[in-house]
């Protein structure tokens, strides 16, 4: 760094940045910077110092700050996460997600939302347990997304009578997520809330911090759910893997005939086959009446 | 020019209820807080208003929006924003202007507020109100800002001083001379926060008093006062306690100056129950009273 001033106010907010958003050392600023030299010379050169606190330490206080923060927001954001992998491991995990995807947004409310494909391209920050790291990730994600995205108007069944089966594309609304999971995170969820006396209310799952052994509840087992929103109540829909592969392909934009053929044509023997159409329509009535289907975009 | 500018001040007479603040005189409020939504929803205390964080409800659908409206049918609602970076040399976040401007006809607010300070550098966020260095550009780039903030909200904009731990040393203006020279040049409203004054005083070795006397008042369009946790070498701005008396003595005099005006406590980390915070905020009365009377005694 030159030892000219540090005039522009551009320069000025990138030399602050770039310490503030620096990871920490042990909850200190790093003394060293990044090129080796004194952190206490880079703050010195445009933060002034007084009295009772000299350059670095008036700079370290914004550092702590932001990581403060952040680390405390994944932190209500991903409480499965967090019990599953214990605070320090979470934090490890944090700490290099941030470096490595900082915010870039004015709210707080989506900070963790790439924290699942982070886990998936760095396994080793949560093994042996990332697959479970991620399907947690993921859970919680949905979560998030099911709290405050929003709500369309839902599709009255009167206006799918217009259109043939073939030519029916249904969309679902931007609050619902359907996941494939490896765990039954979703139990292990259900649990560690009820252990903290909290009810399903979307702000109250949010709020979770407290320890919960992994060992005592998390099960390997393929699990299919939908995650949702009813009355601005975040709720959780186990599916089974016709239901969930059914709301898949209408979620990639296949038509209704579509969807339904290729569940049913899975089935060999026609008795099964009229099982499933009848599923299919039970299906229907119950996500409808859930609002799953919202009107398309103009 | 900018230093003869620094030197003038308005004569004006301060009024409470001024164009900064859409004509309002809304008396004393507190911010509205997720643990207590439940009791406002359901027993609809007796608070002149509430303030909210703008980004809190700027969401797509949910129960922060189901609340909010829930909330406007019994409550005058203030919009007070954290994340406009009014400050800071990236772009104006037009997405973000858009969705704030939604909601001010949400909440058919009168006036709008957000921090005099930078946060975003780059596109990368650090949500934090980090200090503007005090220089002349920084006067000219912030003001633009707030101007083009302004006109596209359609309503009076308010700038708010922060509490800040550090000073750059290129500034070239003391912290009041700074926010004087940005709402003159801005021709926006201040929403003074009487305990950051306090709480950059101590860190920066100024007298509150020398602040208050040097700011053009006359813009001053609400208030907020909160706790703060003082350390060995610095005091931080934690809003989790009550206001101290230092500040309370800070409030008197600029209600002295300024008369009744538009009054907030902000109460944001160890919430007590609703009670506590409106009884302390309702303690403002006593200094707002004092002057009513003073001010009917003389006439």
């Amino acid at each position: 760094m030159s030892d000219e001033p540090v005039k522009s106010l551009y320069q000025l907010q990138s030399l602050m940045a770039a310490a503030v958003m620096r990871p920490l050392d042990d909850e200190s600023m790093q003394k060293t910077w990044l090129d080796g030299s004194h952190t206490s010379e880079y703050a010195s050169k445009f933060i002034k110092p007084n009295q009772r606190l000299n350059s670095f330490e008036r700079l370290e206080i914004y550092n702590k700050q932001y990581w403060y923060r952040l680390l405390e927001s994944l932190q209500d954001d991903f409480p499965g996460l967090n019990s599953l992998l214990g605070h320090k491991r979470f934090e490890k995990l944090s700490v290099a997600y941030l470096a490595r995807y900082p915010s870039r947004s004015y709210t707080l409310n989506y900070l963790g939302n790439k924290l699942a494909s982070f886990i998936e391209q760095e396994p080793n920050l949560t093994a042996p347990d990332s697959e479970l790291a991620f399907d947690m990730a993921s859970f919680e994600c949905a979560e998030i997304k099911a709290l405050d995205a929003q709500a369309k108007p839902t599709l009255k069944a009167a206006s799918l009578c217009q259109n043939v089966p073939a030519e029916i594309v249904l969309q679902t609304q931007p609050y619902l997520s359907l996941l494939e999971l490896r765990y039954a995170v979703d139990s292990f969820l259900l649990k560690l809330n009820k252990a903290h006396h909290k009810t399903t209310e979307s702000n109250a799952i949010t709020n979770r911090t407290v320890r919960f052994s992994k060992s005592s509840s998390v099960r390997k087992h393929r699990t299919f759910v939908a995650v949702h929103r009813l009355n601005n109540t975040v709720y959780i829909k186990r599916l089974d893997k016709d239901q969930y592969c059914l709301l898949k392909s209408l979620m990639e934009n296949k038509t209704l005939a579509e969807a339904c053929n290729l569940l049913i044509s899975k089935k060999r023997n026609i008795q099964n086959q009229e099982k499933l159409a009848l599923k299919i329509k039970k299906c229907f009535t119950t996500w409808m009446e859930l609002g799953w289907f919202c009107q398309s975009d103009p | 020019m900018l230093s003869v500018l620094i030197n003038e001040r308005s004569g004006k007479t301060p009024m409470p209820a001024n164009k900064f603040n859409g004509h309002t005189d809304l008396g004393i409020g507190i911010g509205l807080r997720t643990t207590h939504y439940q009791q406002i929803l359901d027993e609809k205390p007796a608070v002149d208003w509430l303030e909210i964080i703008s980004e809190n409800f700027m969401v797509d659908g949910g129960r922060p929006l189901e609340i909010l409206d829930a909330v406007l049918e019994h409550y005058p609602v203030i919009q007070h924003g954290v994340s406009l970076y009014i400050g800071s040399c990236d772009p104006l976040n037009k997405e973000y202007l858009k969705k704030l401007k939604a909601l001010t006809h949400r909440t058919k607010a009168p006036f709008i507020s957000d921090h005099l300070c930078w946060g975003s550098v780059d596109g990368e966020s650090s949500h934090d109100l980090l200090p503007i260095p005090y220089t002349f550009e920084a006067v000219i780039h912030t003001a633009e800002r707030i101007r083009a903030v302004q006109d596209y909200l359609e309503i009076p904009f308010c700038i708010e001083n922060v509490s800040s731990y550090a000073e750059f040393n290129a500034s070239e203006m003391t912290e009041w001379q700074f926010l004087s020279e940005v709402s003159e040049r801005a021709d926006c409203g201040i929403l003074l926060d009487v305990n950051n004054i306090y709480v950059s005083a101590f860190n920066h070795d100024f007298n509150s008093y020398d602040y208050l006397h040097n700011i053009p008042l006359q813009r001053v369009a609400q208030i907020h006062l909160a706790g703060h946790s003082k350390f060995e070498k610095y005091i931080l701005d934690t809003h989790d306690a009550p206001v101290k008396d230092e500040v309370w003595q800070i409030y008197a005099e600029l209600i002295e100056h300024i008369g009744k005006t538009n009054t907030l406590l902000e109460w944001d980390a160890s919430i007590p129950p609703f009670e506590t915070v409106h009884k302390e905020a309702l303690k403002a009365n006593l200094i707002l009273e004092a002057k009513a009377k003073r001010l009917s005694k003389s006439a």
